[in-house]
């Protein structure tokens, strides 16, 4: 075992760290922003509208992350009049192509949970709301979303770890993320072991401060479901 | 000459019936597949390129069996020493750094490096003629240390899997220069259509210090012995013709 060229190297982690942190936190933010309005597509009643939604939510679950990101990096480069756009300016930093799969992927997912917990809300919470003479939106706002927020918890956290462990990908094009370093380092001194070991540390730490994250969540948002002190 | 040619090959021979026939008559051989002309994967599958054609030669002239395994850049000196095959003939450099890990044989060619850029970009190989701009190179490659060393502070360095997908980008306009091998660059990218729109810029590069003395074949380093005989099987095969007529194959001039 030599770890002393992960000493030396130790800096390129440490940035690989940050831009993993960024691209992760980025991707779930505009991912969670996106997803809101197609879940809330998603359970409209009406065929008509729930195609586009529901086509979102098929295609980025049905094909791989790194299928996806290919297409944007790799596939959208091949075209002249992307290139010759303004969009290019987007298109043409790996860093981007890499955040904009990341967050259309998420958004899938977190679509997804999200129209289930929302159709899995008592019915008695719709009736209450209604009874006291609640708007839709207000309904919405005020009952449902802050409910299903609290029971999506756990598979949202799920999918933030997914995410973090997906965002790897990013090394492939690129882009020195955390693995990106780990690749760099290992075929610069031909030690695969100590420098993925280390990488994996690094993300085991990251996954552990998402973990106590949503547990804190979860105690504070479900607060009313505590057993009381007497 | 043919009196040489003779005496080499009865000293291969006799040499061959002593050690190789008995330890080695099967050679596996690490390559990459993705560094035309050297070696590429065509669209049947099969491996193509001087460095697999060397590499047959090299198997014939020590009598064993080749058995060609494809792999990554990334991982090849790894999968050497994880015993996946007995040798890399992968247009790899004969440097420093990697002479702690792995055994090489002598060189069996040895070409400049040298910089492209887009036609009309204007850019100067130098310092302040390069700054800001992003240069693509095959990671952990004498290239990749060469610029990082050298220029490092002035340029953006992108780092790549593969020769191929540095090129894909440089067609994209992702980069603004690539620095690579001057035969790999000018055979696997600029006499082709996608290169048709980049050029050579600069000076060709040979120092030692970071393009070591030539591409040589990588053995573990118990193995001295197989290094020794592939050093043996390139001069007989530079003696007997067999490398020109390979050499002739692919490039214009003598690479050796």
């Amino acid at each position: 075992m030599d770890y002393e060229v992960i000493f030396t190297n130790i800096h390129l982690y440490i940035e690989g760290l940050w831009v993993t942190i960024q691209l992760v936190f980025l991707s779930l933010v505009c991912g969670f922003v996106l997803a809101l309005p197609i879940a809330l597509l998603a359970i409209c009643r009406s065929p008509w509208i729930q195609i586009f939604p529901k086509t979102y939510i098929y295609f980025f679950r049905g094909t791989p992350l790194l299928v996806q990101m290919f297409l944007i990096y790799h596939g959208m480069g091949q075209f002249e009049f992307v290139r010759e756009s303004v969009i290019w300016i987007v298109f043409k930093e790996a860093y981007w192509c890499a955040l904009i799969a990341f967050a259309l992927n998420t958004a899938g997912y977190t679509a997804e949970i999200l129209r289930g917990t929302i159709e899995q809300t008592p019915f008695g919470d719709f009736e209450a709301a209604r009874a006291c003479g609640m708007s839709k939106s207000t309904m919405y706002r005020r009952i449902i979303l802050p409910g299903t927020f609290r029971r999506a918890l756990p598979a949202y956290g799920n999918e933030t770890i997914f995410m973090l462990h997906g965002s790897a990908l990013a090394g492939v094009v690129t882009i020195v993320d955390l693995f990106g370093a780990a690749k760099v380092v290992n075929s610069r001194h031909f030690v695969p072991f100590e420098s993925f070991i280390t990488a994996g540390f690094f993300y085991f730490c990251l996954t552990f401060i998402i973990v106590s994250l949503f547990k804190k969540l979860e105690f504070r948002w479900n607060a009313h479901l505590r057993p009381r002190k007497v | 000459m043919k009196k040489l040619i003779t005496l080499t090959l009865l000293v291969l021979f006799t040499f061959t019936s002593n050690v190789s026939a008995n330890e080695w008559d099967k050679i596996r051989i690490g390559v990459e597949g993705a560094y035309p002309p050297f070696s590429s994967i065509e669209k049947d599958g099969t491996l193509k390129g001087f460095d697999i054609d060397i590499a047959r030669a090299l198997c014939e002239e020590i009598g064993a069996e080749c058995v060609l395994v494809p792999q990554d850049w990334d991982g090849i000196i790894p999968a050497l020493l994880a015993r996946k095959y007995d040798a890399i003939i992968a247009s790899m450099s004969i440097t420093e750094e990697r002479k702690k890990k792995v055994a090489f044989s002598e060189k069996y060619y040895n070409t400049p490096a040298k910089f492209a850029r887009k036609k009309g970009s204007g850019i100067i190989i130098s310092k302040a003629g390069m700054k800001g701009k992003t240069v693509g190179v095959q990671r952990a490659t004498i290239h990749d240390n060469f610029i990082t060393a050298e220029f490092g502070d002035s340029v953006n360095i992108k780092r790549y899997g593969t020769q191929d997908e540095a090129y894909l980008d440089a067609i994209a306009g992702r980069i603004d220069l690539l620095l690579a091998d001057s035969i790999a660059m000018d055979e696997g990218f600029l006499k082709t259509d996608k290169g048709k729109g980049w050029e050579f810029v600069g000076p060709g590069y040979s120092d030692p210090k970071y393009f070591g003395v030539g591409a040589g074949i990588a053995v573990r380093k118990n193995e001295r012995e197989l290094a020794k005989l592939f050093s043996l099987a390139i001069k007989v095969i530079r003696a007997n013709g067999v490398y020109h007529r390979i050499n002739g194959k692919y490039f214009a001039f003598d690479v050796y």
